[in-house]
């Protein structure tokens, strides 16, 4: 038996919205592999559940004429992983889907809530942010929008106001086309495990010159994040062994992993340079260059 | 607190039950009197609860009771016909893939699952499998045999080990020791 206070089911987004600006202290419940977790350990903050598991608008993931894909914050992992949309388009969000926790987490988790929940260490915010996603909110005002990376604004925190929900991503058809992406989740355990370090890297060639690099990291800073001035020093690179030593000895600029239970900032650091070396290299062995790192 | 009648089916039977909305999955399927739903860890890390909601595999700890309305749930006491146990069940048992048998229910229900979404669809890796079940813990057995159980079940011809042959140690007869 869950200890919770109030629960109440949306049918609709209207619903849903109406019924989180009625108490403020309520929360949407998606998947429920989080906040029930929480409520199992005695959570103080999640004793008033608004269930949005079934409202119909926020399930699926749809392509526009344009090539805009639409992700539904409703979307199960598992369904992410199937979606031939996502494995035709942007299969690098199928890997970091793919990657969280085992095959009856995937079934009931959701797109949404990993990222409102607002951990660094979430797997599907990586490759969201090298796709640009934006994220997609409604509440009581109305509709708003923003990019990913202004949507975590600290450990556990992000731009999520009260009585709003997240209704889905939108990644524009520019960001994935002719991008090559690779996402590398380094954990104790094969499964079942949260990230120690997650590694998000995409490229654009024209020719073997570097058209553009994105490359993100997850739990080696307040928030999941982009390594802008590498990603800066790339352009117009060659795609070559160079390349790879660039990126080994910047990418630490971009970022901000602290000492923790999990692991020592040292071995952090260590383990951001190999996979970013690594992950990259990945990459660009889907656009057939084959690139290893001198030392 | 509140509750809620929800209709629903478990293991083809139609059922409606009074449910308080706090109450997992977990805790309406053991009172409706589906034992074989463990509860390992109560935080869906062991799958000892594992049940198929609507065919998809999860931890009913981890589901609200309300949530099951119009859904059909699947538990190991379903899975036999008139006594005769499913192909997944009888694998199980040929290969030596049961010993306290506390996480097996849910492990049959993820095998179960795992089946029924690959049989048919060409060579499955024993990667695959493993990483397939990796939301099931077993402390007794090590699961080499319970992937040789998914491999029977995939390998419609493959040729059933004898019980009377089977031994603890779950080598093929040919690997083991002479006496």
């Amino acid at each position: 038996m869950f200890d919770f206070d109030s629960y109440h089911q949306a049918r609709s987004l209207d619903e849903a919205i109406a019924l989180l600006a009625q108490n403020p202290r309520a929360v949407p419940l998606a998947g429920g592999t989080d906040i029930l977790v929480r409520l199992h350990q005695g959570h103080p903050d999640y004793r008033h559940l608004v269930d949005i598991h079934d409202v119909p608008e926020l399930h699926g993931v749809t392509r526009d004429r344009k090539g805009t894909i639409w992700i539904g914050s409703g979307t199960t992992f598992s369904e992410i992983m199937e979606d031939p949309l996502v494995t035709g388009h942007i299969p690098v969000l199928a890997q970091g889907a793919g990657s969280v926790g085992g095959p009856q987490v995937r079934n009931m988790a959701t797109v949404g809530g990993n990222l409102c929940n607002g951990a660094p260490s979430a797997d599907s915010a990586g490759p969201l942010l090298v796709l640009n996603a934006r994220v997609v909110l409604q509440g009581p005002k109305g509709e708003r929008e923003l990019p990913l990376e202004e949507f975590y604004q600290g450990p556990g925190k992000v731009d999520r106001q009260p009585a709003e929900i997240m209704t889905g991503l939108r990644i524009a058809g520019d960001d994935y086309r002719c991008w090559s992406a690779h996402y590398t989740k380094y954990a104790m355990r094969e499964a079942m495990d949260i990230a120690t370090i997650g590694c998000t890297a995409a490229v654009k060639l024209e020719g073997r010159q570097v058209a553009g690099l994105r490359l993100a990291f997850t739990v080696a800073g307040p928030t999941p994040l982009r390594c802008r001035s590498t990603e800066a020093k790339a352009r117009g690179m060659a795609a070559n062994a160079q390349l790879l030593d660039m990126i080994n000895d910047s990418v630490l600029n971009d970022l901000r992993p602290r000492d923790s239970w999990r692991a020592a900032k040292a071995f952090r650091e260590q383990i951001i340079r190999t996979l970013a070396v690594r992950v990259l290299g990945q990459a660009l062995k889907s656009c057939d260059i084959h690139v290893e790192k001198d030392s | 607190m509140t509750t809620q009648k929800i209709s629903l089916t478990i293991n083809g039977k139609p059922a409606t039950c009074e449910v308080d909305v706090r109450q997992s999955l977990l805790d309406l399927l053991r009172e409706q009197g589906y034992t074989s739903v463990k509860e390992g860890c109560g935080v869906g890390e062991c799958g000892a609860c594992t049940v198929l909601v609507d065919g998809k595999a999860m931890d009913a700890c981890l589901c609200l009771a309300v949530r099951a309305a119009g859904r059909h749930i699947r538990t190991t006491e379903g899975e036999s016909e008139n006594g005769q146990l499913s192909a997944v069940q009888q694998a199980y048992l040929d290969t030596g893939a049961v010993q306290c048998g506390f996480c097996t229910p849910g492990l049959i229900m993820t095998s179960t699952a795992f089946v029924e979404k690959h049989a048919g669809r060409g060579k499955v890796s024993r990667e695959t499998i493993r990483r397939e079940h990796a939301g099931n813990l077993c402390r007794c057995t090590g699961y080499e045999g319970l992937v040789r159980a998914v491999e029977q079940c995939l390998e419609a011809k493959a040729e059933p080990v004898q019980p009377a042959d089977a031994c603890a140690c779950n080598l093929p007869k040919a690997d083991r020791q002479k006496d």
